[in-house]
C-alpha cells in the first residue's frame, strides 16, 4: 500500500475510504420549479414564489436553465448524459420544507456516471470515479436563535436549484479530497454552472468517510453534513478517521450515522438519533412528466463549453513550457487563469521566459499580497495588464528583479503603472559604465586593506564589494554590470 | 314563485338557453343572478354551497349587463355557475371540504376556473364536496353532508353523490346553471349519475390543474356538471386549453365540441365490455345499460363486444396509486404557512395536532394507506406493482380502440342510496367507483348521461368512455343517448 494512504493507528496502519456528495447550487436567474429569484443575501421571505411556499394546487415547472446547467457540467465531468431522467418526491416533514417533500432525482438521474483528474502536491494524478449527479431542490432556513420558544423560517432558497454530484468511494486521504473539491469548483466556476462559493452555502459537501484495513471489505461509513470549506473538510475527515480508528481498536463497532462538524471544536457529532431514521417515501413526481432531452441539446452546449481547466493546463505546458504543477496552479480558478492569459496579452515580448516570469510573480508575489490583505483577485489593486507592464520594465532591463519587488509595492499601493512609478521615484536601474565605475572607485578607496585581502586571495569579499557599491547607488546599479566593472577594477 | 316547476322559471333554463335570453334582452344578467340567489336560499337545507357569495355574484352580473348592452359578450356571458370547492378562488375562502383549510383565501385563481370567468361567467359560490374530494356520497365533508334533491318514495334524505356532490346537488335543484366539478375516479361521473345530471370527466391533461387543489396528481382531472349534453360542450370548450403553468397539461387544441355534438353516431362502433357486467349490478342498471344499447344501434353505431380484461384490478390499483400520491400531496398542509394550525410544544406535536383536528377520518386513512404503500419494503409490493398493472389497464383501452369509437357502459352500480344507508365498511363505499375508477388509470375521456328511472324513481346514468382527446365522439353518442332517453330532470318535476 502506498504510504501516502497510511493513517497510523495503535494497532498498526489504516486505510481510509472516503466519498463525496457535493451540492453545488446552480446559477440560475430563477429556481428550479418555480420563478422566483436566487439572489443571494435578499430580506428573509422577498424571493418565495407561491410554488415555493407550497400553497394548495400549485404546480412545479422545470427551469430549462438549470437542466442545461446540470447537462453542461456533466459534460464537464467526463460524464454521460442520460436523455430520459426523472423527478421524485423525497417525503420528509420540516418547516422549512413546505411541501413536505424535495423534488430530487433518485432512479434516474440526469447525469450518469463520469470522473475527475486530480493533482497532489507531489506531481501524482489520480482519477476519481462519479456516480453520477442529479437536479433536486434546496430547502429553506429554519432561524433558531431569534426567540426564545419559537423558530423563524425564511423560504428564499427554498427551491433554488442544486446539482448533488456523487464520487464514487475512490478517496482515499484528505488531500484527495481537498483536491476533488477544488478540481470540481474549478470546472464549475469555469464552465459558469455554479459560482462555487463555500462560505455562502453555494457549495456544500457531504463527506463518508469509513476506515478499513488494507485488503479488506469497506467498513461501516459515517456521513459528515454540509462541510462548507475546503479547510474544514480536511479537518473533519481526520477527526473522523481518528474517531472511528480510536472505536474499532477499542474493540467497538462504528454507527451508520448522520455527523456533523463542529469547526469550533474541530470535532464531528452526531446529528439524528436512530428513532429520526427516515424513510422517504421515493415516488416518481406525478406533477412532472420524464425530463426527456435530445442528443442535438446535448451536442450544442458541447459545442458551446469553453475551454475546461485540464485544457487550458495542456495547452500552457505545451505553448509556454510552464511545468505541470505551475499550470495546475494557474488554472485551479477561473480569475487566476483569465489575469494569466489577459496579462499575456500585455507583453512585450512574449516568450517562454517572460510567461515563466509573469507566472512566477502571480503565484508567488501577487498571491503573497492577496493572502496578506484577504482579497480575491477581483479585488486585486494590481491589474494583470499593470503586472504584465512591471514585467516589461524587468525583462528590457530599466529595472533589475529586486527593484521591480519595490515597485510592485508601490503599484500595490497607488495602482499605478510601473513606468510611471519607476520614473517617480527615480527607481531606474543605472546601466552606463560611466557612474558605476565612479562608485566604484570611491568604494575601493575607503577600505584599501580589504582590497589587499582580496587581491591576497580572500575571494569572498567580492560579494562585500558589490553590496557596498550596490548600497551606494541605492539600489538602481545593473547588477551585471557592477559585477564586470569591479571584477576590471580588481583585477 | 321561484320554485314553480315551470320551464319558463329562469333557474330551469339550460345553460344554452340562458344565453340566448341574455343576448336576446329576454332578462338581464342580474335578474337571472338573483333568481339564482334566491333559489340558493330557499334549498339551502341541501348544504349544496359550503360558501355563497351573492354580492360578488351581483357585481360580477352587473358587468357582465353592461357588456351585453354593448354587444360584447364573450362565451358565458352573465351565465351564474358554481364552483366547486377544490377549485382556488382568488380572495374567495376555498376550503377543499377541509378543516384544515377552513378561512383559507387564495391570493390566486385557478387556470379553470379564471377561464370561466374571463369568458364571463358569474360565480355564485364554492360548492361543497367530500373533504378533498376523498368520497363517493359527499359525508366526508367538514362543512355537513349534501343531499341529493331527488327523493324516494320512503322519503329519506339521499346522498348525491362524491365528491362532486355539491356541484352536483346544486346543477340538478336549479341552484346553478352548472357547475365545476374534479374527477379522480369517479367523482364527476358519480354524483352526475345521482343527481340526474350530465358530467363529463376530460381526457388526463385536457384542463389544466394549475390552482386546484390536488388530490391525486395524475389522476385528477376538472371537467363540467350541466343540464344537458350541449351544455358540458359549451363549457368544458371554455374551461379545456393548454396551461405552461401546469407540465402534465396537454399543448393540444381545443375543438369545438358542440359541433361535433350534432354529428350523430351512424357508422359509430360502440364496444360493450363484458367485464362491467359486475355481479351484484341492480337489473334496473343492467336493463338500462341494454336500453342504452338499443339506441345507439337504431341511431345506425354497429355494436361491438369487447373485453377490457384487467378491469377487475382497477379498484385495487386506484385504491393503492391515490391514496400514495394523497399522502404526499397533503403533506404541504401542516399548519406552518396557512389554514389550521393547533400549536404545539414541538414542531412534531404541532404537526400532530394540526393534522388530527383539521383532517377527517377519510382523509387519515387514505394519508395512512398511501404512507404505508410507499414505505420502505412494500414499496415494490403496492406502489410498483400497481403503476405496472395501471399500464395493463392502459393498454386493454389501447387494444379496445382498435377495434371500437367508443365504449358505453353504466355509470355506477346502483342508484342513490339513503344517506342512512351508508356503508360502514370503506371498501363497500369504494365499490361505487368500480365503473369510473379505469377512466382515470387509463386517463381517457368520459361522459355520464341521466338516461333512466330506477324501479324506485331514481335517476340511473349511462357512461361513455372514448379515446385519449376524443371528447367529441362523447358528445356524438352522449347527445344520441339524451334525445332518445328523453329524461326529465327533477326541475321539470
Amino acid at each position: 500500500m502506498d504510504n501516502r494512504y497510511i493513517y497510523e493507528g495503535a494497532s498498526g496502519p489504516w486505510e481510509l475510504v472516503i466519498g463525496l456528495e457535493v451540492h453545488a447550487q446552480i446559477v440560475s436567474q430563477s429556481k428550479l420549479f418555480s420563478g422566483a429569484a436566487t439572489a443571494f443575501g435578499a430580506n428573509p421571505n422577498t424571493q418565495v414564489s407561491l410554488v415555493d411556499a407550497a400553497m394548495p394546487g400549485m404546480l412545479p415547472v422545470i427551469n430549462e436553465v438549470c437542466v442545461t446547467q446540470a447537462i453542461k457540467t456533466g459534460l464537464g465531468i467526463n460524464a454521460e448524459i442520460n436523455l430520459v431522467s426523472i423527478f421524485d418526491r423525497k417525503n420528509y416533514f420540516y418547516a422549512d420544507l413546505p411541501s413536505g417533500y424535495q423534488i430530487s432525482q433518485f432512479n434516474h438521474p440526469i447525469v450518469g456516471k463520469g470522473y475527475l483528474d486530480i493533482e497532489l502536491e507531489d506531481g501524482t494524478l489520480r482519477r476519481i470515479g462519479i456516480t453520477r449527479l442529479h437536479l433536486e431542490q434546496d430547502a429553506g432556513k429554519s432561524i433558531h436563535d431569534q426567540h426564545p420558544e419559537k423558530s423563524y423560517i425564511d423560504l428564499n432558497r427554498c427551491g433554488v436549484g442544486l446539482m448533488e454530484i456523487v464520487s464514487e468511494p475512490d478517496i482515499r486521504s484528505a488531500e484527495e479530497a481537498s483536491a476533488y473539491v477544488r478540481k470540481l469548483r474549478a470546472i464549475v466556476r469555469c464552465l459558469g454552472t455554479c459560482d462555487g462559493n463555500m462560505d455562502q452555502g453555494s457549495m456544500r459537501v457531504d463527506v463518508n468517510v469509513s476506515v478499513r484495513k488494507a485488503g479488506e471489505p469497506f467498513g461501516t461509513r459515517a456521513e459528515i453534513k454540509n462541510v462548507n470549506s475546503i479547510k474544514f473538510l480536511a479537518l473533519a475527515i481526520h477527526h473522523e478517521a481518528e474517531r472511528q480508528i480510536a472505536i474499532l481498536e477499542g474493540g467497538g463497532e462504528i454507527v451508520q450515522e448522520t455527523r456533523l462538524f463542529d469547526a469550533g471544536l474541530g470535532i464531528t457529532r452526531s446529528m439524528r438519533s436512530k428513532e429520526h431514521a427516515h424513510d422517504y417515501r421515493y415516488f416518481p413526481d406525478p406533477d412532472l412528466p420524464p425530463l426527456v432531452i435530445t442528443t442535438d441539446m446535448v451536442e450544442s452546449i458541447r459545442a458551446s463549453m469553453p475551454e475546461l481547466p485540464d485544457d487550458k493546463k495542456a495547452r500552457l505546458m505545451q505553448d509556454y513550457e510552464l511545468s505541470a504543477y505551475d499550470a495546475s496552479l494557474l488554472v485551479l480558478e477561473a480569475e487566476t487563469a483569465t489575469y494569466f492569459e489577459e496579462g499575456l496579452k500585455c507583453l512585450q515580448q512574449l516568450t517562454s521566459k517572460t510567461a515563466k516570469l509573469l507566472t512566477n510573480w502571480l503565484i508567488g508575489e501577487v498571491f503573497a499580497a492577496l493572502n496578506r490583505e484577504g482579497k480575491t483577485l477581483e479585488e486585486c489593486p494590481v491589474s494583470s495588464a499593470r503586472l504584465a507592464g512591471l514585467i516589461n520594465q524587468i525583462q528590457s532591463g530599466v529595472i533589475s528583479g529586486k527593484i521591480a519587488k519595490e515597485v510592485f509595492l508601490l503599484m500595490w499601493e497607488s495602482g499605478e503603472e510601473a513606468a510611471v512609478l519607476i520614473e517617480k521615484h527615480g527607481l531606474k536601474q543605472v546601466s552606463d559604465d560611466g557612474p558605476i565605475l565612479l562608485i566604484i572607485d570611491k568604494v575601493l578607496g575607503e577600505h584599501p586593506d580589504k582590497v589587499a585581502e582580496y587581491q591576497a586571495g580572500k575571494d569572498k569579499l567580492f560579494g562585500f564589494f558589490v553590496g557596498l557599491v550596490m548600497k551606494n547607488m541605492g539600489g538602481k546599479a545593473n547588477p551585471e554590470l557592477v559585477n564586470k566593472l569591479l571584477k576590471g577594477r580588481l583585477g | 314563485m321561484t320554485n314553480s316547476p315551470m320551464k319558463n322559471d329562469l333557474v330551469c333554463l339550460t345553460l344554452a338557453e340562458a344565453k340566448v335570453g341574455l343576448h336576446q334582452k329576454k332578462f338581464s344578467a342580474v335578474e337571472l343572478t338573483k333568481a339564482y340567489l334566491q333559489a340558493m336560499e330557499q334549498h339551502r337545507s341541501l348544504n349544496a354551497y359550503i360558501l355563497e357569495t351573492p354580492e360578488l355574484a351581483l357585481e360580477s352580473a352587473k358587468k357582465s349587463d353592461e357588456r351585453l348592452a354593448k354587444g360584447e359578450g364573450r362565451e358565458l356571458e352573465g351565465i351564474p355557475l358554481a364552483i366547486k370547492d377544490l377549485f382556488c378562488t382568488e380572495g374567495i375562502q376555498t376550503t377543499a371540504g377541509s378543516h384544515i383549510l377552513e378561512g383559507f383565501k387564495p391570493a390566486y385563481e385557478s387556470t379553470v376556473s379564471a377561464n370561466l370567468k374571463n369568458a364571463g361567467a358569474v360565480c355564485l359560490g364554492k360548492t361543497n364536496m367530500d373533504e378533498f374530494a376523498m368520497g363517493s356520497a359527499n359525508i366526508t365533508s367538514y362543512y355537513g353532508n349534501v343531499i341529493n334533491p331527488w327523493k324516494r318514495a320512503d322519503g329519506k334524505d339521499l346522498t348525491p353523490g362524491g365528491s362532486s356532490g355539491g356541484s352536483a346537488s346544486a346543477v340538478a335543484r336549479g341552484l346553478a346553471v352548472a357547475a365545476t366539478g374534479t374527477d379522480t375516479g369517479g367523482s364527476i361521473r358519480q354524483p352526475a349519475a345521482f343527481s340526474g345530471i350530465v358530467g363529463v370527466k376530460p381526457t388526463y391533461g385536457r384542463c389544466s390543474r394549475w390552482g386546484v387543489v390536488a388530490f391525486a396528481s395524475s389522476l385528477d382531472q376538472a371537467g363540467p356538471m350541466t343540464r344537458d349534453v350541449r351544455d358540458a360542450a359549451l363549457m368544458l370548450e371554455v374551461m379545456a386549453g393548454y396551461d405552461p403553468k401546469d407540465s402534465t397539461s396537454a399543448p393540444v387544441d381545443v375543438p369545438s365540441f358542440e359541433m361535433a355534438m350534432t354529428q350523430g353516431v351512424k357508422g359509430l362502433r360502440v364496444g360493450i365490455p363484458k367485464e362491467y357486467r359486475l355481479e351484484g349490478m341492480h337489473e334496473d342498471l343492467v336493463a338500462l345499460w341494454e336500453r342504452g344499447t338499443q339506441w345507439l344501434k337504431e341511431a345506425g353505431a354497429e355494436i361491438v363486444d369487447i373485453s377490457l380484461p384487467h378491469t377487475k384490478y382497477s379498484l385495487p390499483t386506484y385504491y393503492v396509486l391515490a391514496p400514495a400520491e394523497a399522502s404526499s400531496n397533503l403533506a404541504r398542509y401542516d399548519g406552518v404557512r396557512y389554514g389550521l394550525r393547533v400549536p404545539g410544544k414541538t414542531l412534531d406535536e404541532l404537526y400532530e395536532n394540526t393534522r388530527s383536528d383539521g383532517f377527517g377520518v377519510e382523509v387519515q386513512r387514505r394519508i395512512l394507506i398511501g404512507t404505508y404503500v410507499l414505505s420502505a419494503g412494500y414499496y415494490d409490493a403496492y406502489y410498483l406493482k400497481a403503476q405496472r398493472v395501471r399500464k395493463l389497464i392502459a393498454q386493454d383501452f389501447e387494444v379496445a380502440f382498435q377495434k371500437v369509437d367508443v365504449i358505453l357502459t353504466p355509470t355506477t352500480p346502483t342508484a342513490a342510496f339513503a344517506l342512512d344507508e351508508k356503508p360502514t365498511d370503506p371498501v363497500v363505499m369504494y365499490l361505487n367507483d368500480v365503473l369510473t375508477v379505469p377512466a382515470n388509470l387509463a386517463g381517457l375521456p368520459a361522459i355520464s348521461i341521466p338516461a333512466g328511472l330506477s324501479k324506485e324513481g331514481l335517476p340511473l346514468g349511462l357512461q361513455l368512455i372514448g379515446p385519449a382527446f376524443d371528447e367529441n365522439v362523447l358528445f356524438r353518442a352522449g347527445r344520441v343517448l339524451e334525445e332518445n332517453a328523453s329524461f326529465k330532470p327533477i326541475l321539470e318535476r
